[in-house]
């Protein structure tokens, strides 16, 4: 059986979504090319080498200055696996987020809310050998942006997969239970209604640190690359 | 087991202190940057250079581009972001990837950027590799006056390639 593998509709956003004002000018309008992989697109970066930095999964003490960064401390971590449940190993996650008043450290970033000279609010770690990952931060801020009159974007998190090959390839982002800004917000509505629920993270007791995080649960289900489907 | 696949979102206009932090001056280390190979030391380097254009034909200077060659002796993974060149350039040092299976060689390019709630593909093929891009059964695929959108142009020291993202130009993008 020859099924094509792709970025599943019933979950993704379009690309041109117009209560995002800015897909306008910028997602592609003519129909996409299907092309026959080749070695490129059954491959991917696998960052061997690389070597990450002893605190780069821990956002609360990666930019540390002069004292402990401001805000609500959280545990994020979650299990990498394939459309088939199989865990994805030694991946790399990277994340990105603003700090708990709503401020990226970003130059481009002009909101009026407070930087926290000890937060950087980037960090990174590498998936272990059943697919988990891990990451200590500080509970983002809502932020203001100019899409619509009054317009705010949930507390999230950004982060960056790569999975297998290039076309597992996924920058996501990962909300909180519960939030109010849901139905204002153009790029959680942009989901189908089935996908909705996948980038809201699972508060859960059993992985929040006595004295110490909240706890939230997000799992992440990438593309079976077509090696793995061959 | 059928697990639903995690939506795509945007990358957002804040990415550049996390993906691509060197080149932006934060102090945060790279975990790659545009120097594939090392161009000191490596014999054959090519420079590839070009910007990303929106609807209006502006240069966007919020884009990450990642590029990554497999011709199965080298491996290369490149990362730059558009935003630190004054004039919006995206600037890779590489080299050439061989021609595999007889097809012609061409590097993988992945575009992000705010505006896109997903990421798209192209592929980098060189104009001085007419012979095979003639043949090359991918570009044979689309249609013919789009192809040269795939097409770097060598410059006299570099390759050019531009992406557009929308207008009569528009880059070819690929399902993969
Ligand atoms: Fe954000």
């Amino acid at each position: 059986m020859n099924t094509k593998v792709t970025f599943d509709p019933e979950v993704h956003p379009p690309k041109l979504y117009e209560g995002y004002k800015s897909t306008v000018g910028r997602a592609p309008h003519k129909p996409l090319v299907v092309v026959k992989k080749s070695l490129g697109e059954l491959t991917g970066p696998l960052f061997k080498d690389f070597e990450l930095g002893v605190l780069d999964h821990d956002l609360t003490r990666n930019a540390i200055n002069e004292g402990e960064p401001i805000g609500e401390r959280i545990v994020v971590q979650g299990k990498v696996t394939d459309e088939k449940g199989n865990p994805i190993r030694n991946t790399l996650v990277e994340i990105w987020q603003a700090n708990s008043a709503g401020r990226y450290v970003h130059k481009v970033d002009q909101h009026d809310a407070p930087l926290d000279p000890n937060f950087l609010g980037t960090g990174r770690c590498i998936t272990d050998k059943n697919g988990n990952y891990k990451f200590y931060t500080i509970k983002p801020g809502a932020y203001p942006w100019g899409n619509h009159p009054n317009a705010w974007r949930p507390s999230h998190i950004h982060l960056s997969l790569f999975g297998g090959s290039i076309t597992s390839r996924l920058i996501t982002q990962m909300y909180f239970p519960n939030d109010p800004l849901f139905g204002q917000d153009p790029m959680y509505m942009s989901v189908p209604p089935k996908g909705r629920e996948l980038l809201v993270s699972k508060f859960d007791l059993s992985i929040t640190e006595p004295n110490f995080a909240l706890g939230y649960r997000f799992d992440i289900v990438l593309r079976v690359t077509p090696f793995e489907n061959q | 087991m059928n697990l639903k696949q995690t939506p795509s979102q945007t990358i957002g206009p804040y990415f550049a202190y996390g993906l691509t932090p060197e080149q932006y001056g934060y102090n945060f280390k790279s975990l790659a940057t545009n120097l594939m190979v090392d161009p000191e030391t490596s014999e054959g380097t090519i420079k590839i250079s070009g910007k990303v254009f929106d609807a209006e034909n502006n240069p966007i200077s919020d884009a990450m581009i990642e590029l990554w060659q497999n011709d199965g002796e080298r491996k290369l993974f490149g990362r730059f972001g558009t935003g630190t060149d004054p004039e919006n350039r995206f600037v890779f040092h590489t080299v050439k990837p061989k021609s595999v299976d007889g097809q012609a060689p061409y590097i993988n390019v992945i575009i992000f950027m705010r505006g896109q709630l997903i990421h798209s593909y192209t592929r980098i093929y060189f104009s001085d590799e007419q012979q095979l891009n003639d043949k090359d059964s991918t570009l044979l695929a689309v249609p013919q006056e789009r192809r040269n959108t795939l097409i770097a142009k060598w410059k006299g020291g570099h390759y050019e390639f531009n992406i557009r993202m929308q207008g009569p130009e528009e880059t070819v993008f690929f399902d993969i």
